[in-house]
């Protein structure tokens, strides 16, 4: 038995405990904003946050998970999401959009660690996110932006 | 299954082909707004009574924009606003939903504006005459004097006025007008205009939904244990261990492989684990890369057939100086972030899918086949696709045919979901065919050139699949496209092509034959214009013929864009190339450094024509996109085969996918036309390795023949 928390709701789960977070967000709690692109912690698609800090959810067996606190592109808020969703609306960045809750995930937890990057600073946090679609000229810009609406 | 039948209103004739307004076969979660009465005037545009117009879009959605494209242009002429709009994804109906470029309900060859141009905005002028119409009968007012602006149908003379909403169910009533005249260009509101794309928000909130995303009651989730060489095939199987794992509820031998059968992904992916097959390896490709190379090599020096000849190529022979260069281009998958996945469910001797389908023309009767169901028995609501860069768009139905067969070898009704994973998706097969070019020119003692050959071996992609009739007995241009058909006069040219046999499945991977006849010729070209001292862009400019202008036209914007003086500044390198694909003009300048010995594009500027840019926003974003893809591509792409033949990649690990630091800052201009609108999904992909290889050259000397950058260099 597994007992966490995933957006703000406890779970108590009988599961085996090898099962991916990933998995379990997916087939057990049906969040799908949370994505599968690889598997092995190499591109960022399944980004959520444990205790606040983001990790990749299909890496992280539930056995690890206990206790913890989860939270997932559907329940996040905050002035942080709030801004780089904003900012990823008025650019557009999405092309296909499969990778993009990992991107708003990282992209969220960047500026609440750093309020207003430098290019140099999201290569670095974002570098673990792939966008197939190659959408990064706009990510970068709408990280600016959201950081430029947090200041402001 | 909901089919709710809206009133039949036989043919509408359209300019560019048939718009038949019947049966719309609606889903599931259509019927409660069906019930509020929508008006369909034809099978592509519903108008509710909430004043919502919702677009039925015949391409599929991977990214590249139709969504948003193609109800720009239903809105442009129905004067809606364009808060008002929504899009759909058409479900499989051939009739209804074909590509008027090729007959069949499908997308591909970046057709997808080009083809519904004139399709979609007679559909929205139909739609708007109605509505005219019907309120002016209503108001008893002349039709003539009714005006309608941004969802707002209105008289001035009456001051009366109405949405769409309340005049649809009127409208439904009248008859659809044959031949609605459409705006002029000039009085385009939305068109050339940027706008919000419809799919953002939901792709920046989790809640778009993708294949993966759908859930039936009861699923199954399916992974196949596929063959570890090309051409092996399955010789017996042990699943004792596999139906131990808890959550496997079966295992079935299916003729791609052996299929595990599970409650939940991670059962599934642990049962196939420790599945255990035996593979009869008789048949199977054992073929490294390196000798597959030298096969390609030597039939490329026989010269192969000739697809394309001017003049006589016996100009080379009294030429100053003649260059030759052989090219090595791997296979390349096309990973899109998504893998391949499709649900589907049967019952009551019907079957439903969920999933990215490209070409729904051609899966929909292979599934109908295996099923021994009629076809239309078989419906497929087609879903946002995570990706797809060609992957998507099987001439052999592989992997709706492999949902159905893991439907059918399950033996009872139910729900299946079928998931590749990505190293099922790396190891998979259907790639970018693997290439060799042999070039050959020469030069002058003036520094022009008398004679261009290219021979190109390689493999045909539409040999063998359901499209092969498209070949009419003749060569497989794809395979060679952008060798031919060259704007630059070359004086005597020959272009030949060498067919060469591979058990290996080949595929479309965004912009096709020009992933590598781009690279062959364009770097070639480069050479020859530094062999005889010309610059890159004027010596390219002085090869084309007087009514070249469109070529000419995005030469010079991009030279112009990137303040063009020459090939090195400082300690960058500058790098040009052109290209024409599908039917989309592109050049790109590429600016590079050199960091320790590795290529860093630090800036790319595009200049692309496609004609009457119907989206600005969806075009430069195509061409970003196009551009970071080819240049990942470029520095660490290859699928290569072991001695023995097994694919030696597996995942992003050893198949790097491009990342935000190696993304340059890109410069996007588009010309002004008024020509019809051509394709921007695959256009911005050829230019973009070999401008950045000339800028590497002329910054290094090191002289790229094969690609990946990584994977060696002649100095
Ligand atoms: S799916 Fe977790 S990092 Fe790729
Ligand atoms: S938007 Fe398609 S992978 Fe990022």
């Amino acid at each position: 038995m597994t007992t966490f928390r995933v957006n703000g709701q406890d779970h108590d789960l009988d599961i085996d405990p090898d099962t991916p977070l990933l998995w379990v967000l997916r087939d057990e709690l049906r969040l799908t904003g949370t994505k599968f692109g690889c598997g092995i912690a190499q591109c960022g698609a399944c980004t959520v946050m444990m205790n606040g800090m983001p990790r990749r959810a299909c890496v992280t067996p539930i056995s690890m998970v206990e206790g913890s606190e989860i939270t997932t592109i559907e329940g996040m808020d905050g002035p942080e999401i709030s801004a780089v969703q904003a900012a990823w609306e008025a650019i557009d960045v999405p092309q296909c959009g499969w990778c993009q809750s990992g991107q708003v995930m990282s992209a969220t937890a960047l500026l609440q660690q750093i309020p207003n990057p430098t290019d140099e600073e999201i290569n670095h946090a974002m570098a673990g996110n792939v966008c197939r679609c190659a959408t990064y000229v706009r990510i970068r810009q709408a990280i600016h932006d959201a950081a430029a609406t947090l200041e402001g | 299954m909901a089919r709710i039948q809206t009133t039949r209103r036989g043919v509408l004739a359209g300019g560019a082909g048939l718009l038949l307004g019947l049966t719309l076969p609606f889903g599931r979660g259509m019927a409660q707004q069906a019930a509020t009465g929508p008006f369909a005037p034809n099978a592509f545009v519903r108008i509710g009574t909430d004043d919502v117009v919702t677009v039925m879009i015949k391409h599929i959605e991977m990214g590249q924009g139709p969504y948003t494209g193609l109800a720009t242009l239903v809105a442009e002429e129905l004067d809606a606003d364009w808060s008002q709009m929504r899009a759909e994804g058409a479900p499989a109906d051939g009739q209804a939903y074909a590509n008027l470029a090729m007959g069949v309900q499908l997308t591909g060859g970046s057709t997808a504006i080009a083809n519904s141009f004139m399709q979609m905005r007679k559909a929205g002028a139909a739609a708007r005459a109605m509505l005219v119409a019907a309120a002016a009968e209503e108001w008893g007012v002349p039709a003539a004097e009714i005006t309608v602006k941004a969802g707002v149908v209105a008289h001035e003379g009456t001051g009366r006025s109405s949405g769409f909403g309340a005049l649809s169910q009127a409208a439904s009533r009248l008859p659809v007008p044959e031949d609605p005249p459409v705006k002029a260009a000039e009085d385009f509101v939305l068109i050339g205009t940027d706008r919000p794309k419809l799919d953002t928000v939901a792709k920046s909130n989790g809640s778009a939904q993708f294949t993966m995303d759908v859930y039936r009651d009861n699923m199954l989730t399916v992974l196949v244990a596929h063959p570890p060489k090309f051409g092996a095939t399955v010789a017996g199987f042990d699943d004792g261990d596999a139906l131990a794992v808890p959550g496997v509820e079966m295992v079935r031998q299916i003729p791609s492989g052996v299929a595990v059968y599970a409650t939940n992904t991670f059962a599934a992916m642990k049962g196939r684990n420790a599945l255990k097959v035996d593979w009869d390896m008789t048949g199977a490709e054992t073929r490294s890369t390196a000798q597959m190379f030298d096969s390609y090599s030597a039939a490329a020096a026989e010269g192969g057939q000739t697809v394309e000849e001017t003049g006589d190529l016996s100009a080379l022979d009294g030429a100053a100086q003649v260059l030759e260069a052989e090219y090595r281009f791997p296979f390349l998958a096309h990973a899109p972030m998504e893998p391949l996945d499709a649900v589907i469910e049967l019952g009551g001797e019907r079957a439903e899918m969920w999933f990215g389908s490209q070409f729904p023309g051609l899966d929909q009767p292979t599934v109908a086949e295996i099923l021994g169901l009629p076809q239309d028995d078989v419906k497929i609501n087609v879903l946002l696709a995570g990706g797809s860069f060609g992957r998507r768009a099987q001439g052999t139905a592989h992997l709706a045919a492999e949902a159905a067969e893991v439907a059918k070898a399950a033996g009872r009704d139910g729900a299946f979901k079928l998931v590749w994973t990505r190293e099922d998706d790396v190891k998979g097969g259907h790639y970018r065919p693997m290439t060799v070019h042999r070039l050959r020119a020469g030069l002058d003692a003036d520094g022009n050139i008398v004679g261009w050959e290219n021979v190109v071996a390689n493999q045909s992609i539409l040999r063998g699949t359901a499209m092969e009739m498209m070949l009419q007995g003749g060569p497989d241009a794809t395979s060679y496209e952008g060798s031919t058909n060259l704007p630059y006069q070359f004086g005597a040219s020959r272009i030949g092509w060498a067919e060469m046999e591979n058990p290996v499945s080949v595929l479309w991977w965004r912009s096709v034959g020009h992933t590598h006849t781009a690279y062959a010729v364009e770097t070639f070209l480069d050479e020859l214009l530094a062999a005889a001292g010309k610059d890159p862009v004027q010596g390219r400019l002085d090869l084309l013929p007087g009514d070249a202008a469109r070529e000419r036209g995005v030469i010079e914007k991009v030279a112009e864009m990137s303040g063009w003086s020459g090939s090195v500044r400082g300690d960058k390198g500058y790098g040009v190339a052109y290209t024409k694909s599908f039917n989309t003009y592109v050049a790109e300048v590429v600016e590079i450094e050199d960091r320790g010995g590795s290529p860093h594009v630090t800036r790319v500027w595009c200049a692309v024509d496609c004609g009457i840019a119907v989206n600005p926003n969806v075009i430069r974003a195509q061409m970003e996109g196009g551009i970071g893809y080819a240049l990942g591509t470029a520095l660490h792409d290859r699928i290569s085969f072991s001695p023995g033949g097994e694919v030696e990649q597996s995942n992003f690990d050893d198949y790097p996918m491009l990342r935000i630091s190696e993304m340059p800052q890109v410069e996007v201009e588009i010309i002004q036309s008024d020509a019809d609108p051509t394709g921007v999904g695959e256009p911005g992909v050829p230019p973009l390795a070999p401008a950045m290889a000339n800028a590497w050259r002329a910054l290094t000397g090191n002289r790229q023949y094969e690609l990946p950058f990584g994977g060696g260099s002649v100095a």
